[in-house]
């Protein structure tokens, strides 16, 4: 598949400029300690996923891409915020994530990261031949900076957090490393996320009941009897 | 167009037009910041002209020294004063090229605006006050955090050009063909991080408190009355106008004048009015949604700024090459 031409001179800087937003967003997550600014993030997460998928649809002109950008935006943008905004209310959680590591050394870890990935993300980048693979680069580090707020955070819901903005990276990639993944697979990951978060939101109370904590630590220490 | 050609006379014109609307316009920028912080939060305001007012009455009060400073502290007002008012020459407001700008490039402007710090923290220290101490030290740290961020950020603006130089810098980005800079987008970020830290904003230090205790800028002017209270006051007004023109200048340029016929002078002049006032109600919004962070969370803060700068620093390899 040969890459069309950039419809407009600008799209391509577009597309770069969403994928600088999202990495931005991704760091945002790391430095934010309110739940409810961390669910606000998520959103805009899916609101410049939604949006940069559309301009890589109309730069490529994949069609496929319209339908990816039409469901990006009821799941990531509508329900997941949704059902996360009513978990955090059934759960009356409030206030502050718990962090593990402070967040200074997180962010400074978070830029080793990025670094780490743009540079492993070179090589890769000049096989890809779609319009706008500089952004594999800043998907990966997207994609570790989620990662790095999952295993740096203490409450099972920040995780979760964590867990959706890696997938989000990961489609963000996807869309430009190869102009997106089958529909059949985009459709599914996305049922898997939501049928997921619906999981996580059983497996939270369920916690919550047993240990009277959403704290993770409290499993360390359980014992098999 | 190139300014920096002018005749020895013109040239001291465009330079003294400057100097005298930076000082008309500092304090009247305060006032419409005061302003509409007053609106957002349903008090009744000031009228934009307050701080002109307050300056006023400060410099036709008596000049009382504290017993027991040095003359470093009666000296302070005036060198603090200078250092940020001599900035003025060098940054781009009203043309492209100010005649003096190759004097100094984006580093000495930092190096001013520390030299002008470092000086109202020895003034602070020198009445040997608890409080002065305490206010210089905080203004030290909050300074030396906020540093290592600015720089980054322009390191990042000078990519484009290649020059530290304001006008080189300026010039690339008008020149530039693409209406958006991932990079410049992680710059500008840290840069309003950066700006409410180093002009004592609320997330850091509240400038219209009274408790002494969490005070950073207010407590290091807690000796000074009458003159030299109204030119540190004056200097830290011209020192966000500053701020605020080098973010239009490396964010949004658009609207600086080609030319210098009176015609779009004025342009540019009505052009620079209303992103200075935009801007000024943009800082009112953030001082108004957010509360002052405990001063251990400043290098939080300040780390944040310093990393969206570098972010913007590599993502222009990554993606602008």
């Amino acid at each position: 598949m040969s890459p069309p031409l950039p419809a407009h001179p600008f799209a391509n800087d577009l597309v770069q400029f969403l994928g600088s937003a999202l990495l931005m967003s991704a760091f945002a997550m790391l430095a934010l300690r309110r739940m409810t600014s961390l669910v606000r993030i998520f959103a805009l997460q899916g609101v410049l996923l939604t949006l940069s998928t559309l301009a890589v649809a109309i730069l490529s002109a994949e069609t496929h891409l319209l339908f990816s950008a039409i469901f990006t935006f009821a799941f990531k943008v509508v329900l997941l915020p949704a059902i996360l905004f009513r978990l955090l209310n059934r759960l009356r959680i409030q206030g502050e994530v718990e962090v593990l590591v402070n967040v200074p050394s997180t962010m400074v870890l978070g830029l080793a990261i990025a670094v780490f990935s743009f540079t492993l993300a070179g090589p890769i980048s000049e096989l890809a031949s779609t319009v706008s693979k500089g952004l594999i680069g800043v998907g990966l580090a997207s994609l570790l900076l989620s990662f790095l707020m999952m295993i740096s955070r203490r409450k099972a819901l920040t995780q979760v957090i964590g867990f959706l903005g890696m997938e989000n990276a990961l489609f963000f990639s996807a869309i430009n490393a190869t102009y997106g993944m089958p529909m059949v697979v985009e459709l599914g990951v996305a049922f898997d996320v939501l049928v997921g978060t619906f999981v996580f939101g059983i497996f939270f109370f369920q916690i919550r009941e047993t240990f009277e904590s959403l704290d993770l630590k409290h499993m360390d220490t359980t014992s098999m009897e | 167009m190139d300014v920096g050609d002018l005749s020895l006379p013109s040239a001291i014109l465009v330079e003294g037009v400057q100097i005298v609307l930076a000082l008309l316009a500092a304090p009247i920028l305060s006032g419409w910041i005061g302003f509409c912080r007053s609106v957002l939060s349903n008090r009744s305001p000031a009228g934009i002209l307050q701080p002109w007012r307050d300056l006023v009455r400060l410099f036709r009060k008596e000049t009382i020294v504290p017993e027991g400073t040095s003359f470093l502290f009666r000296v302070v007002p005036f060198l603090v004063f200078a250092a940020l008012l001599s900035c003025v020459l060098f940054v781009p407001a009203l043309v492209t090229d100010p005649p003096l700008a190759p004097v100094a490039d984006a580093v000495v402007l930092v190096g001013l605006f520390s030299l002008a710090r470092m000086l109202m923290a020895f003034g602070a220290m020198d009445a040997g006050t608890p409080f002065g101490d305490l206010g210089g030290r905080r203004e030290m740290m909050v300074g030396f955090l906020a540093e290592p961020a600015t720089l980054m950020i322009l390191f990042t603006a000078s990519l484009w050009s290649r020059s530290t130089a304001l006008p080189a810098i300026l010039h690339s980005l008008l020149g530039a063909s693409a209406p958006f800079h991932p990079s410049l987008l992680f710059a500008l970020l840290a840069f309003i991080l950066v700006l409410l830290a180093e002009n004592g904003r609320l997330p850091i230090d509240n400038p219209s408190t009274h408790l002494e205790l969490t005070m950073i800028h207010e407590a290091m002017l807690l000796e000074y009355s009458g003159p030299l209270l109204a030119m540190m006051e004056w200097g830290s007004q011209i020192k966000l106008l500053l701020y605020l023109l080098i973010g239009t200048d490396f964010f949004f340029p658009a609207g600086l004048p080609a030319s210098l016929s009176p015609g779009s002078l004025g342009a540019g002049l009505l052009f620079l009015s209303a992103k200075l006032l935009v801007a000024g109600a943009g800082i009112a919004l953030i001082e108004t949604l957010f509360a002052k962070l405990r001063i251990f969370r400043v290098p939080e803060f300040t780390a944040l700024a310093y990393l969206l700068a570098t972010m913007g620093f590599l993502i222009h390899f990554v993606l602008e090459v």
